[in-house]
């Protein structure tokens, strides 16, 4: 009790616990735990035999934190910006420091625009995007999801239902507005 | 080649994927022969990662085999069997030659608050993840290391992050002989956590979360006390009463970004993306520990900010630490546990899934389906 000055008892002793623990107390010594301490200075634990990497070609111009003092010797070359998703993914990186809330903001709003754009693209190739297939929701019939979520007093369901919306919701909004649209034309 | 790909929150599909290049004379191209879908890997399914391009290809657990390496590679020969930590890292900058694996400066050009990791949204480099036939690996002398002979293809696979962060997560608490260890979250991260606390010597371990098929896993596997959060009016008061109002000497988060427990919390970080995360695990690990104590943060939360405690955290005297875990430098003395039979790494594995049912997979392991701990993916199956 934190009142008074003692320790609370222990419920098991260190011989109980390590007949009922398999290795038990292995790394109770600081020394036996690999991160400790946290900082350890050793360049002749990794493996690099250099003292500045050799630099990767850069195929277009890399986007990169203006907290950076020049582009990375190393980076990942996935998924270079396009469309108006990457003029803003552009505008973030070369605009705002990490720091920034806006730099963030913006980025997840390409991520958004970016989606969209993925979608319609999408629609003029051979293989159009399938929310049914793309969700894999036609788990829920193989992997019981009745069962997994109903008695179980699990509280994520109380916003699961949120799911379904964020979803579809931008799609049926979009098949509304097409609908909407014909019809408006051929009123005309 | 065939990889899973991003399309958009809620959305992956496989497609046919240019084999990845040679593009540093260090680098390796790796073939998976199994790889893992993360609890972090949800955050970009949702959306919730700043950066997150569609065409990207997820999985930062990742094992395979060597099918070509760059000029400058001398660790590494083709046909080896590799596992790669999730840390893409140069070994030669300022933190990295200090351990601080994950910390890397030199590998990713869009943030300096975090390394690289593979397939983790361009905000962690833009790298293309492993779940897919092949993956670029760059820094082959430095990251991946051999799988030895003895480790199942699985426990090596587990090592590359889930292991390694849990592991790492119960290192961060500091914790001493008899201490009461408390663990948010009873995923693949919290699991290993809890397992590995006992090695460090806690006298008592409990493990909180609200999918009772995980706290039975924690009973069964980590031998750990548990709490479902769900069967009490208040998570924090139970932890006062079972700890006799002294509180926990040590916490660890192995929740993060998409925590349950708060509506407001969960929805304005998951589904609105309004914060970097749902802090609410965090906030109840910081009004669980004892004053003085130490809470570990292995969750992972996105760039922006969460509305944490920190008036309890300073008032109380709390000391926090986190990181991304610097996994290879977890290795050597893992591999000694595993070899002792004190850890079991495949244990938490629950499903098996093929590279072309990665759709389902995810929305299974989302929806915490069909008593899902650790979906595991197999490319060729």
């Amino acid at each position: 009790m934190p009142y008074t000055a003692n320790q609370p008892p222990r419920a098991e002793s260190n011989d109980e616990l390590r007949a009922r623990i398999p290795g038990w107390g292995a790394d109770l010594d600081p020394k036996d735990r690999p991160s400790v301490p946290r900082e350890r200075f050793d360049p002749g634990a990794t493996g690099a035999h250099w003292e500045f990497p050799d630099r990767q070609e850069e195929k277009w111009p890399r986007e990169r934190s203006i907290e950076h003092k020049f582009l990375t010797p190393v980076f990942g070359t996935s998924s270079p910006p396009k469309g108006l998703s990457g003029v803003l993914r552009k505008f973030a990186y070369a605009t705002y420091s990490e720091g920034r809330a806006a730099h963030w903001l913006i980025l997840l709003g390409a991520d958004r625009v970016d989606a969209i754009e993925s979608h319609l693209k999408s629609f003029l190739t051979t293989r159009p995007d399938n929310p049914i297939t793309e969700t894999g929701v036609l788990s829920e019939f193989h992997r019981n999801g009745f069962s997994s979520r109903f008695g179980r007093k699990r509280v994520d369901l109380h916003h699961q239902w949120i799911d379904p919306i964020l979803v579809a919701g931008p799609w049926i909004a979009a098949v509304c507005a097409i609908v909407w649209g014909a019809r408006a034309l051929a009123k005309r | 080649m065939r990889a899973m790909v991003y399309r958009g929150p809620y959305k992956v599909r496989v497609e046919e994927k240019d084999i990845p290049p040679i593009e540093h004379p260090n680098d390796a191209i790796v073939r998976v022969t199994l790889a893992a879908i993360c609890g972090s890997d949800l955050h970009l399914y949702h959306g919730m990662m700043p950066d997150t391009r569609v065409g990207m290809t997820f999985g930062h657990e990742f094992i395979g085999v060597v099918e070509q390496v760059g000029s400058s590679v001398q660790n590494l020969k083709v046909g080896d069997r590799v596992m790669v930590p999730f840390n893409i890292y140069c070994g030669s900058c300022y933190f990295c030659v200090r351990g601080l694996y994950s910390n890397c400066h030199n590998v990713n050009p869009n943030a300096t608050a975090v390394g690289g990791i593979y397939g983790y949204s361009h905000t962690c480099g833009g790298y293309d993840g492993g779940q897919s036939e092949y993956v670029r690996v760059p820094f082959a002398d430095v990251g991946p290391s051999i799988i030895p002979d003895w480790l199942d293809d699985e426990d090596a696979l587990m090592c590359t992050d889930a292991l390694s962060t849990g592991y790492f997560g119960a290192q961060l608490g500091d914790i001493s002989e008899g201490d009461t260890v408390a663990v948010f979250g009873a995923g693949p991260v919290g699991l290993f956590a809890a397992k590995s606390a006992w090695l460090m010597g806690a006298g008592r371990v409990i493990v909180i979360d609200q999918l009772e098929y995980r706290l039975e896993k924690a009973r069964s596997f980590a031998q750990a006390e548990t709490r479902n959060f769900a069967e009490y009016d208040d998570i924090v008061v139970e932890m006062k009463k079972t700890t006799d109002y002294l509180g926990a000497d040590v916490v660890i988060d192995a929740v993060g970004a998409e925590a349950d427990g708060n509506f407001t919390q969960h929805v304005t970080a998951a589904k609105f993306k309004l914060q970097g995360g749902s802090p609410i695990a965090l906030n109840w690990a910081i009004d669980s520990v004892r004053k003085g104590g130490t809470v570990s943060v292995m969750g992972a939360y996105g760039p922006m900010f969460s509305a944490v405690k920190f008036g309890d955290a300073m008032n109380k005297g709390l000391t926090l630490r986190m990181n991304q875990a610097p996994v290879k430098r977890q290795w050597p003395r893992l591999f000694e546990h595993i070899q002792n039979g004190y850890l079991k790494p495949n244990d938490i594995v629950t499903h098996r899934i093929p590279l072309e049912h990665i759709a389902e997979g995810y929305h299974m392991f989302s929806a915490k389906l069909d008593n899902c701990i650790k979906p595991v993916i197999v490319p060729n199956a």
